[in-house]
C-alpha cells in the first residue's frame, strides 16, 4: 500500500507571489484584534478578576430562571448563570464583591446556603481581589518572559532578520488568538493563558522548522533568487508543516470533543491558535525576510561547519 | 549512523524497560502494589486536587498584628520600667513603626532615654523630645514574623489534622502566606470555618460596677472594656454587651484538652486546664464568687455564667447556644490552639470527588482517542516507518508516566491535556525526519543513505524547535499556579522524553529492520 501523501512531491505554491494579501489579511487580523481588545475586552474569568465560582449539579434538568431568581435575590451584583456541559450541570459566577477578601467569604457562604442541601457542589472557586491581581501581574509576566527568552534563542540560533520575523509572527498569532477570545466571548482564565503560551512556543516551532530550511538553501543555492529559494523552503517544509499540525489537531479535536467542559475553552485556544500558527508560519514569517531585506553573505566559519550537514 | 554498538542498542532498550517497570504500578490496583520498603517500584502518579477532589485555601496571616501587639508588649515594659524610677508617662496608640511612650515632664526624657536605650536586644530608639519610640531592627523583626508563620503553620496542621483527611499538606509560601491543601474532602465549608478563626479564647471577670450601657454613657471605668456578646440567650434577654476588667484571668494558652459534650441534653464543650491554670482558675473562681466570668473567643463574649462555687478541679465546661457542628469546631479549635494572628482566606479552589472523577474519565477518553487517531493517521502516511513512530509514541507515554511517577509530580487536568497535546507534537520529530528522508530519496539517495541524512539533518530542527516549546514550559512552570504547573509539568517532559523515543528509539527500530530484511526498496 502507498502511504498517504497529503501534500503532494512535487507541490509548488508561490506563496511570495501572493504575499501582498497576506500582509493584508494579517493587518486586519491583528489591528482588528488589538482594536477589539481595547474596545469590548476580554471576558476575564475569577482567576483575574477576582469573584467566586460554583459549579452544581442539579437533580435532573436544571431551571436556571428559578436559580437567577434565587441567586440575585442576595444582592451580591451580577450573578451569571449558564448550562455548563449538560442539562443538569450549572456553572455560578458572581463578580468580584465590594471589600476585601471576608466579603467574598461572606458572598460564598450565602450563595451555598441559598443553593441549600438539593444540589451537589461540584466545585467552588474563590478567588479574592488580592490574588486576582496578583494572578495576572504573573500572567503578564510570563507571557513577556517568555516571549523574550524565544526571541533571544533564535537571535541567539539565527541572524536577526529571521529572529525578528519569527518574533512578528508569534506575536501575530498571539495577538489573533486574543482576538478570537475577544469575539467569541469565550472565558479568558489561567488555562486559557497557558494555552496561548503554548500556542507561543508551537508557532515558534513551526517557524523555526521554515527557517532552518531558508538557512541550508542560502549556502546551497547561492545564486537563486531570493523569493524563489524562500518558496522553494516553504514548499519543502510544507508538508511536515500540515502533516504536523494535523496530528496535534487530531489529538486536541479529540481533546474539545471527550475532554470535558472545564478544559474546552483551553482546547478551543490551542486549536485556534495551531491553525493560525501554521498559517503564519508559512505565510507570514517567510515572506517577511524579505521585507527585512536578509542578506545573502553566511559568516565563513559557520558554512564551512554546516555545509556537510 | 545507522549502525548500532551493541551497548548503545543496550541503552536503548535498558531506558525503555526502566519506563516499563516505573510506569507499570500505574496500571495495577493499588491493593496489589509493593510497599514502599521494597525494591520494586510502587510509585503511581500523583493525581493533583483538580482530578481527586479535594481543597486547596490559600491563607494569609496577617503579620501586622502580630507586629502591634508585641510593641502593645514593649510599650507596657517599658512604662513598667519608667514608672519602677518614677517617671511619669502616658501611653500612645500601638503602631507598626514602634512602641511610643511619651514622658510627661521635659526634664525626664533625658534620665528615660538611658532607661529604655537596652531595654531588650535588637531595639533601635528614636523619637523627638518627649516622645521615646523604641522599634524593632529588621533581624528582630524578621525573627517575629518568622515565629508568628511557623507558629500558624503548627496550629494550621492540628486544626486540619483534627478532620481526619488523609495526607493534607500544609505548606508555608513566601514571607506571610500557608497553603493548604485538604485532598478527598466532602466538605470545604467546614475547613473555611476551622481556618477562618484565629480560636484566641481568655476568661475575664465582669466588671461588677457598671452595666456596658452605663460605661457608654458615663466612660469606661480604667482598666476595662467593652466587648459584644456572641451568645444567642444574651441577645434574647436584650444583653448586646459587656463590661469587663481588661486583665486576662485565666488565658487560653493553659488549656490542654477540650471536648464537644452534652450538659441537659444540649451541646457544650468541656475544657481542661494545666497544673498552673488549673490553679489561677481555682484562686479567681474562690475569691470572685458572685461575680460572672466572661469567656471571650476573638473579642466576644460567647458567654459569661456567674461564679457559684469556686471551681477547683481544673476543668470546666462552656454552655452557649451552641449547635452539635459548631460544638465540635469550637472544642477541636480550643484543642488545636490558638493563631498567633488572624488570618484570612485569599483563595480557595476545591474540587468534589465527583468532579475530579468524572474529570479523569474525560481525559482518558481524549487521551486514548487522540492517541488512535495519531496512531492511525502516521500508518496511513508513512507506513512501516509510521508503525515505528507509533511505537516511540506509546513508549513515550510510557517514558511520561514513569518520569511522573518516579519525580512525584502532580498530574492536574491541564496536565491531562498537556499529555494529549504531546501526543500530537511527539510525533513532529518523526515526521521531520520521515519528510526528510522522502525527499533525499526524491534526490536519488540509497535507501540508506537517505535514512542517515534525513536524521542528521532533522536533528538541528528538531532541537531548535522543541527547546523553544521549552522555553514556555519552564516559564510557565515558573509562573504558574496549581493545574497549570501540571500542564507544564506533562508538557515539558514530555517535550523531553519525546526526544528520546522519536529519535533513538525510531533508529533503532529501523536499523534492526535495515539489518535484517536489507530491503532494496523503501515504500515511503
Amino acid at each position: 500500500m502507498k502511504p498517504l501523501h497529503l501534500i503532494p512531491d512535487d507541490v509548488n505554491v508561490p506563496f511570495l507571489k501572493f504575499r501582498k494579501i497576506f500582509y493584508i489579511v494579517s493587518l486586519v487580523m491583528v489591528l482588528a484584534s488589538v482594536g477589539l481588545f481595547f474596545t469590548k475586552g476580554l471576558n476575564f474569568g475569577i482567576d483575574f478578576r477576582g469573584g467566586i465560582l460554583v459549579e452544581i449539579k442539579t437533580d435532573g434538568p436544571a431551571n436556571i430562571g428559578a436559580l437567577r431568581d434565587n441567586l440575585g435575590s442576595l444582592g451580591l451584583g451580577d450573578v451569571s448563570i449558564q448550562e455548563f456541559g449538560e442539562p443538569d450541570d450549572v456553572l455560578i459566577q458572581l463578580q468580584r464583591q465590594d471589600g476585601d477578601e471576608k466579603a467574598q467569604m461572606t458572598a460564598l457562604a450565602q450563595v451555598t446556603d441559598a443553593l441549600g442541601d438539593s444540589v451537589t457542589i461540584r466545585r467552588s472557586e474563590l478567588v479574592g481581589p488580592k490574588v486576582g491581581d496578583e494572578l495576572k501581574e504573573a500572567g503578564i509576566y510570563s507571557v513577556v518572559i517568555s516571549l523574550l527568552l524565544i526571541m533571544v534563542y533564535i537571535w541567539f540560533r539565527f541572524e536577526w532578520q529571521f529572529a525578528v520575523a519569527s518574533v512578528i509572527a508569534l506575536l501575530h498569532d498571539v495577538l489573533i488568538t486574543i482576538g478570537f477570545f475577544v469575539i467569541t466571548g469565550v472565558q479568558f482564565d489561567l488555562a486559557t493563558l497557558a494555552a496561548i503560551l503554548t500556542v507561543a512556543g508551537y508557532s515558534i516551532n513551526d517557524t523555526v522548522v521554515v527557517f532552518d530550511r531558508i538557512r541550508e538553501y542560502l549556502r546551497k543555492f547561492r545564486k537563486m533568487e531570493l523569493t524563489d529559494l524562500l518558496d522553494l523552503s516553504i514548499n519543502s517544509t510544507l508538508s511536515r508543516t500540515t502533516m504536523t499540525s494535523f496530528t496535534t489537531l487530531l489529538a486536541l479535536i479529540a481533546l474539545f470533543a471527550f475532554g470535558g467542559e472545564a478544559i474546552r475553552g483551553f482546547t478551543m485556544a490551542l486549536i485556534f491558535g495551531i491553525v493560525v500558527g501554521t498559517y503564519s508560519s508559512i505565510c507570514v514569517a517567510s515572506p517577511l525576510l524579505v521585507v527585512l531585506r536578509l542578506k545573502r553573505k553566511i559568516p565563513e566559519g559557520e558554512e564551512g561547519q554546516e555545509a556537510n550537514a | 549512523m545507522l549502525y548500532f554498538t551493541k551497548w548503545k542498542a543496550a541503552l536503548v532498550l535498558l531506558v525503555c524497560a526502566l519506563g516499563v517497570v516505573y510506569a507499570a504500578p500505574n496500571f495495577l490496583p493499588k491493593d496489589v502494589l509493593p510497599t514502599e520498603s521494597s525494591l520494586l517500584p510502587s510509585k503511581q502518579v500523583n493525581l493533583g486536587l483538580d482530578l481527586r477532589g479535594g481543597s486547596h485555601m490559600l491563607l494569609e496571616v496577617d503579620t501586622d498584628s502580630v507586629v502591634r501587639e508585641r510593641y502593645d508588649a514593649l510599650a507596657d515594659s517599658i512604662r513598667s520600667e519608667l514608672r519602677q524610677a518614677q517617671i511619669r508617662n502616658r501611653p500612645r496608640e500601638a503602631t507598626l513603626q514602634g512602641a511610643e511612650v511619651t514622658v510627661l515632664k521635659a526634664e525626664d526624657a533625658e534620665k528615660a532615654r538611658e532607661l529604655v536605650r537596652n531595654i531588650e536586644p535588637n531595639t533601635v530608639m528614636s523619637g523627638e523630645g518627649n516622645n521615646i519610640i523604641v522599634s524593632y531592627n529588621e533581624v528582630a523583626m524578621k525573627e517575629l514574623i518568622d515565629r508568628a508563620l511557623s507558629q500558624s503553620v503548627e496550629v494550621v496542621r492540628r486544626r486540619v489534622d483534627e478532620l481526619g483527611t488523609t495526607e493534607p499538606s500544609i505548606q508555608r509560601q513566601g514571607t506571610n502566606r500557608i497553603v493548604v491543601q485538604v485532598p478527598g474532602l466532602d466538605d470545604p465549608s467546614r475547613l473555611r470555618a476551622i481556618l477562618g478563626r484565629t480560636a484566641k479564647m481568655n476568661f475575664h471577670l465582669v466588671n461588677g460596677q457598671k452595666t456596658a450601657a452605663d460605661a457608654r454613657s458615663s466612660g469606661l471605668p480604667p482598666g476595662t472594656m467593652i466587648l459584644p456578646s456572641a451568645d444567642e440567650g444574651d441577645k434574647a434577654a436584650g444583653i448586646r454587651e459587656y463590661l469587663i476588667d481588661r486583665r486576662i484571668v485565666v488565658s487560653g494558652d493553659n488549656l490542654v484538652d477540650s471536648q464537644p459534650t452534652f450538659n441537659e441534653g444540649r451541646p457544650v464543650v468541656s475544657f481542661r486546664f494545666d497544673a498552673a491554670g488549673g490553679a489561677r482558675f481555682g484562686d479567681v473562681t474562690s475569691k470572685s464568687a458572685g461575680r460572672s466570668l466572661a469567656i471571650v473567643l476573638d473579642g466576644e463574649v460567647i458567654s459569661a455564667p456567674r461564679i457559684n462555687e469556686p471551681i477547683l478541679g481544673g476543668s470546666g465546661i462552656i454552655t452557649g447556644q451552641f449547635s452539635v457542628q459548631e460544638a465540635n469546631d469550637l472544642a477541636l479549635l480550643l484543642r488545636a490552639g490558638a493563631l498567633p494572628a488572624p488570618m484570612q482566606i485569599l483563595e480557595e479552589r476545591s474540587v468534589g470527588p465527583g468532579l475530579g472523577q468524572d474529570s479523569v474519565e474525560a481525559g482518558e477518553i481524549a487521551a486514548v482517542l487522540g492517541l488512535v487517531f495519531v496512531i492511525a493517521f502516521m500508518v496511513i502516511s508513512y507506513g512501516r516507518f509510521g508503525i515505528y513512530a507509533d511505537i516511540a509514541l506509546m513508549m513515550n507515554l510510557i517514558l511520561v508516566l514513569a518520569v511522573m511517577s518516579v519525580l512525584q509530580a502532580t498530574l492536574t487536568l491541564p496536565g491531562i491535556a498537556g499529555i494529549v497535546l504531546t501526543v500530537g507534537m511527539a510525533v513532529d520529530a518523526n515526521v521531520l525526519i520521515f519528510e526528510r528522508i522522502r525527499e533525499e530519496r526524491r534526490n536519488g539517495r540509497t535507501i540508506i543513505n537517505a535514512i542517515d541524512a534525513g536524521y542528521r539533518s532533522a536533528m538541528s530542527t528538531i532541537l531548535d524547535a522543541n527547546i523553544t516549546t521549552l522555553i514556555a514550559a519552564l516559564v510557565l512552570f515558573s509562573f504558574g499556579s496549581g493545574p497549570i504547573k501540571g500542564f507544564a509539568v506533562t508538557l515539558a517532559i514530555g517535550i523531553i522524553t519525546s526526544m528520546f523515543s522519536a529519535i533513538w528509539l525510531t533508529r533503532l527500530l529501523i536499523a534492526v529492520w535495515i539489518k535484517r530484511r536489507r530491503p532494496n526498496e523503501l515504500v515511503l
